[in-house]
């Protein structure tokens, strides 16, 4: 048979009857606490990192979509001197030193020139361009970057009848850039890049030393860079160091490394699929929804001439 | 006072928590809007790093259990086993529902032709009757020796998620080749077991010419 003990607690650890009577208003504040809790977790704010532009111009090239946000822009990073991961830009390039720096503007140019960064951004008055900026990958952002034509750039070296193509180079150390090394990345360094010269020249093709503003943060190709908004990201090269007109077509990086993947031209093209990724649809970074990809990203007005009667799906 | 005791249900339970563990992380995350700027690739590459971590871990039960003599492995194949369809099934409804959101065209068209979608689904579906046919209660059902059989499929689950995963990348092939090297170990014990419980490893069959052999 079972006998019964008695209770052994004391009544000082039983639940005061005040608190019991209040058990509805302690449960009612548990997901406002917990929400609190998340605003201390992720604070919102916008960490800002360059130096202010001020007066900058509009552009007509503009688009009036909606931009993305600056966090968005700089955590999400294709730029593979600082890591093969979408994040790892962000930290790996925390401390890149982009002061002293020169571009070396040569070859089939009757005045070649080395400009730093402060003569670029006095060359001409820096304009904000709001741009789609479209990854072979699929994704897709809205930036407002800040700089101006390249042509004024290649015009003020004034190019000879040499000049055919454009060759553009990226900053390389190792000491800074201890993860460009080929058999991590699967890429051969320095990055480089190219543009026919009538690409180059079109006014939509953006030498770039900011965005939203202000100057380029390091993950974002610090402290120049190019924009070719009608063209897959990997083509618009971070950090440059030289710029070389030449007259044979030059290397692109992720060309040499997997030509089918990724073509020398590279113009955004819904028609034209790649082996990995469906180039049909994209995602909007902050939609939820894929959207269909556009014609040279929706600058077809602009830049459509430049290959007319070329069969793109042979040039991809 | 009863003896503590390493209690078999316990680490069951114990395992099944720490598989769940990834699934909670990325429910924090998702809490914590820290899914990067683009949450589903970030959550098709979380499940789809567990799914392979978890295949390979099944695929080292049997040697480990052999090698460190610790037959009692055994006991938690089966459920690693499951989480690892259970990720891999994560994987796949990212794909299917959030990125490509159903939209059927767009399936097809990865399927026909994009290799890694075609290995990637084949290692999916190979894990279907795998985990159909887990319960004790298919074992009896099929018998030891054909439930064995049809469940080395899992051999080709591993081949076929690591050439899915070493066609996805880009050019950086650490991580697959990892995997990969990891899944060649797995498989190499089994063929050097298989020889020996054959007992005809080359070098014994050389000295029996006299054996007929097949």
């Amino acid at each position: 048979m079972l006998i019964k003990k008695s209770a052994d607690f004391r009544y000082s650890e039983i639940t005061p009857k005040s608190v019991y009577l209040d058990r509805r208003k302690f449960l009612a504040g548990i997901p406002a606490a917990l929400l609190a809790g998340r605003e201390l977790l992720s604070p919102s704010g916008r960490a800002m990192a360059g130096t202010k532009l001020p007066d900058l111009v509009k552009s007509p090239f503009s688009t009036t979509e909606k931009e993305n946000s600056y966090q968005e822009v700089t955590t999400y990073n294709n730029f593979w001197e600082f890591g093969t991961q979408k994040d790892q830009p962000a930290v790996y390039a925390k401390n890149f030193k982009t002061d002293p720096w020169t571009v070396s503007v040569e070859g089939a140019v009757d005045n070649p020139r080395k400009f730093s960064t402060e003569e670029i951004m006095k060359l001409a008055p820096l304009e904000e361009r709001i741009y789609r900026h479209r990854c072979v990958e699929g994704w897709s952002i809205v930036v407002p970057w800040v700089g101006y034509s390249l042509s004024t750039l290649l015009k003020a070296v004034e190019p000879n009848s040499k000049a055919k193509f454009v060759a553009f180079q990226s900053y390389y150390d190792l000491k800074q850039m201890p993860m460009a090394r080929p058999e991590i990345a699967g890429l051969p360094f320095p990055y480089m890049e190219g543009l026919r010269l009538d690409e180059a020249l079109n006014p939509l093709a953006l030498l770039c030393v900011g965005m939203y503003g202000e100057t380029l943060p390091p993950q974002d190709g610090a402290p120049v860079r190019l924009v070719l908004p009608w063209k897959y990201g990997f083509k618009s090269i971070k950090s440059i160091v030289k710029i070389k007109l030449v007259g044979t077509q030059p290397p692109s990086t992720w060309n040499l490394a997997n030509p089918p993947m990724y073509g020398w031209y590279s113009n955004v093209n819904p028609n034209v699929d790649n082996p990995r990724y469906s180039q049909a649809t994209e995602r909007r970074l902050g939609e939820f929804r894929r959207r269909p990809t556009l014609m040279f990203n929706g600058y077809a007005d602009q830049v459509a001439n430049l290959y007319a009667g070329m069969d793109l799906k042979k040039n991809y | 006072m009863r003896k503590v005791r390493w209690s078999p249900r316990w680490s069951k339970v114990l395992l099944f928590v720490l598989c769940l563990a990834p699934l909670f992380r990325l429910a924090w995350r998702a809490w914590n809007q820290d899914l990067t700027a683009n949450p589903i690739e970030y959550i098709t590459h979380f499940t789809g790093d567990w799914a392979i971590r978890l295949i390979v871990v099944t695929l080292f039960v049997t040697p480990l259990r052999k090698m460190l003599h610790l037959p009692d492995l055994i006991r938690f194949r089966r459920m690693i086993g499951l989480f690892a369809f259970f990720y891999a099934c994560l994987h796949f409804l990212t794909w299917f529902g959030l990125d490509k959101f159903f939209d059927f065209r767009e399936i097809l068209q990865d399927f026909v032709k994009r290799r890694f979608i075609i290995a990637g689904l084949s290692a999916f579906l190979a894990m279907v009757p795998l985990a159909i046919t887990s319960s004790t209660g298919w074992i009896r059902r099929l018998g030891g020796k054909r439930w064995q059989r049809l469940h080395r499929l899992v051999y080709f689950t591993g081949i076929a998620a690591v050439v899915h995963y070493y066609w996805l990348v880009k050019s950086d092939i650490r991580l697959p080749l990892l995997y990969g090297t990891l899944v060649a170990l797995a498989l190499a014990y089994r063929v050097a077991a298989w020889l020996v419980a054959r007992g005809g490893a080359p070098a014994r069959k050389r000295t029996a010419p006299a054996l007929p052999t097949v």
